[in-house]
């Protein structure tokens, strides 16, 4: 089972977003990055699906250079192989996004064998664009589903659960496919030591895909307003349920 | 204009996350403009009292002998077919999992941008719409340009309240057989188990947070009491799900559930910008927490300073006394 996992690397903001004084980027100065959360569920499933059928992960992302680290933390997870898309400091959207990522599951199926499955996350953490995978996938011409929280792969064929209001539903594709996760499909393991050690030295493969505008054109990122606000305190301690019970009432909550 | 917009049902009729969406889309089409409304189901049972009342001018419905259940691509090539028959400028769906996934696809086929959770969308002299987004689960907002003809879109299910049109409209029902490849039926959903008896996270009228200052999953058992009496349920900060306390499924967050409370009562939640984006639509919040200075007493309406493993058996004693 060939898997590619494609991960972003986002800022890990605070207590709250600041924005850079020409309004067009988040500020990271004083920010660690990490991989977005679903992503990082994605890396775990990839490793969970080769580890009971054997075959290799292959840790994908779009970014600057820097973006290596969490390559790097992709393969301590246990990913086999690592790949660099260098996105040369632009922000890219979700069409040249997707065409970078249709561009190397072409390239690492030329001499084969190919992926079998593609994993990404169901939506970046910072863009939220929700379509990536789906533009991935009508790129090679495969099946997608996506938000999944259940994955089964038996037989080259997926088989894949998601909630949908209040239960569930489930989809069932051949494989190659393309498959959106959301957190919450596992747990992810902390990385080992001499996982660490081995993605340490690991080799990362690297391209320079194209950068290309597209139709939905960014002018300016925004804090959205809100209005400094304290909350009314009821009281401190057990002594405050009287007033809190009243509240409630007054709420109309209690039955 | 004519927009056309892709309505999702429950068994009560429209959704809640759809009506918002009719509601966002009608200034759009402007008056004279028409609403369309597409929805997948049985022509004799169109709900278009309700549509009607959100200004629908047209509905196109797809029965099940065309199209039975639910099929991703196969929905977005249906939007394709009525957005060229209707020459509708904008297509919008509700940014909920389907939504956004139907308009995606849409995007892919037609090779159309998209732009997902939208709180506004104004159309412009040259034909592109200026609309804001929603990035970071909503904590941040993006001013853009959409280009695109049709303009696909989805809209934040908070961007708006669901507000009926000043006078009703009365739609004229339109059976519509797409034009499907069998391609478009590779990916479809099973049937969906039925939802359980009990009352989802999302739908809740009342939600009890846990976070770290529960403790440890033992700690759970009074706020599950609490939220029972109250007739909600329990929802928990991410802190909870990663230290394995409680199932993602309660998570309540960017990457969880988003709620829509009358009360969301947070207990020993500090606030984190990622946990509040979750409850951002609660009516009321009110916070219980140890530390005066936790941020979510920024964010919540009322406090009580304590800890909640006082505070909630107290309360649970006093709420059983009244009955």
């Amino acid at each position: 089972m060939e898997i590619g996992v494609c991960v972003k690397r986002v800022p890990q903001v605070g207590g709250r977003i600041v924005v850079t004084p020409d309004g067009q980027d988040v500020d990271t100065r004083m920010s660690g990055f990490a991989v977005s959360p679903h992503e990082e569920c994605a890396v775990e499933e990839a490793v969970r699906i080769t580890e009971r059928l054997g075959g290799s992960v292959s840790v994908l992302t779009l970014g600057p250079p820097e973006a290596a680290e969490q390559l790097r933390d992709a393969l301590a997870l246990g990913a086999h192989r690592a790949v660099l898309l260098e996105s040369g400091g632009q922000e890219w959207g979700p069409m040249a996004t997707a065409a970078a990522i249709v561009a190397e599951a072409r390239r690492h199926a030329e001499p084969g064998p190919g992926y079998d499955l593609l994993l990404l996350g169901n939506e970046a953490a910072d863009t939220g664009d929700y379509q990536v995978g789906e533009r991935v996938a009508h790129g090679l011409g495969w099946p997608c589903v996506t938000g999944i929280k259940h994955l089964d792969i038996t037989d080259n064929r997926a088989r894949a659960s998601r909630e949908y209001q209040g239960s569930q539903e489930t989809f069932e594709v051949p494989l190659p496919a393309v498959i959106s996760v959301k957190e919450g499909i596992n747990l992810p393991r902390y990385p080992s030591l001499p996982g660490r050690l081995r993605a340490k030295r690991a080799v990362i493969e690297q391209h320079q895909p194209q950068w290309q505008p597209e139709g939905l054109r960014k002018l300016g990122l925004r804090v959205p307003e809100t209005q400094p606000h304290q909350a009314t305190v009821l009281g401190t301690g057990a002594d405050a349920v009287p007033a809190l019970v009243q509240l409630l009432d007054e709420l109309g909550v209690l039955r | 204009m004519t927009v056309l917009c892709l309505v999702e049902m429950d068994a009560a009729g429209p959704t809640d996350a759809s009506l918002r969406a009719l509601t966002f889309a009608r200034p759009l089409a402007g008056p004279g403009g028409g609403l369309c409304a597409v929805l997948f189901g049985r022509a004799d049972q169109v709900p278009a009292g309700p549509l009607g009342e959100y200004g629908v001018t047209e509905a196109y419905v797809i029965e099940p002998a065309a199209l039975d259940g639910y099929a991703p691509q196969a929905w977005a090539r249906t939007l394709e077919g009525l957005a060229s028959v209707t020459l509708a400028s904008a297509v919008l769906a509700a940014g909920t999992e389907r939504g956004h996934e139907v308009l995606a696809h849409l995007g892919a086929l037609t090779g159309q941008p998209m732009a997902a959770n939208c709180i506004s969308a104004e159309a412009t002299a040259d034909g592109t719409l200026a609309v804001a987004r929603q990035r970071w689960a909503g904590l941040l907002i993006e001013d853009a340009v959409l280009d695109g003809s049709p303009a696909l879109l989805t809209v934040a299910t908070d961007a708006v309240q669901p507000v009926p049109a000043g006078t009703a409209a009365e739609p004229e029902v339109h059976v519509h057989e797409p034009d499907l490849v069998p391609a478009d039926l590779l990916v479809r959903a099973e049937v969906s188990a039925a939802a359980g008896g009990g009352v989802s996270l999302a739908t809740a009228r009342v939600v009890v947070g846990g976070g770290r200052g529960v403790g440890g999953p033992d700690g759970f058992a009074p706020l599950e009491e609490l939220a029972s009496l109250l007739g909600g349920v329990v929802g928990v900060s991410r802190v909870v799900t990663s230290e394995g306390w409680r199932p993602h499924t309660q998570q309540v967050g960017q990457t969880g559930t988003k709620i829509t409370p009358e009360l969301y009562l947070a207990c020993g939640i500090s606030g984190a910008i990622q946990h509040m984006a979750g409850c951002a639509s609660a009516k009321h919040i009110v916070a219980v927490n140890t530390d005066p200075g936790a941020p979510i007493l920024a964010r919540a309406d009322y406090a009580v300073i304590g800890d909640l493993a006082e505070v909630i058996p107290a309360l649970i004693a006093a709420l059983k006394a009244r009955s």
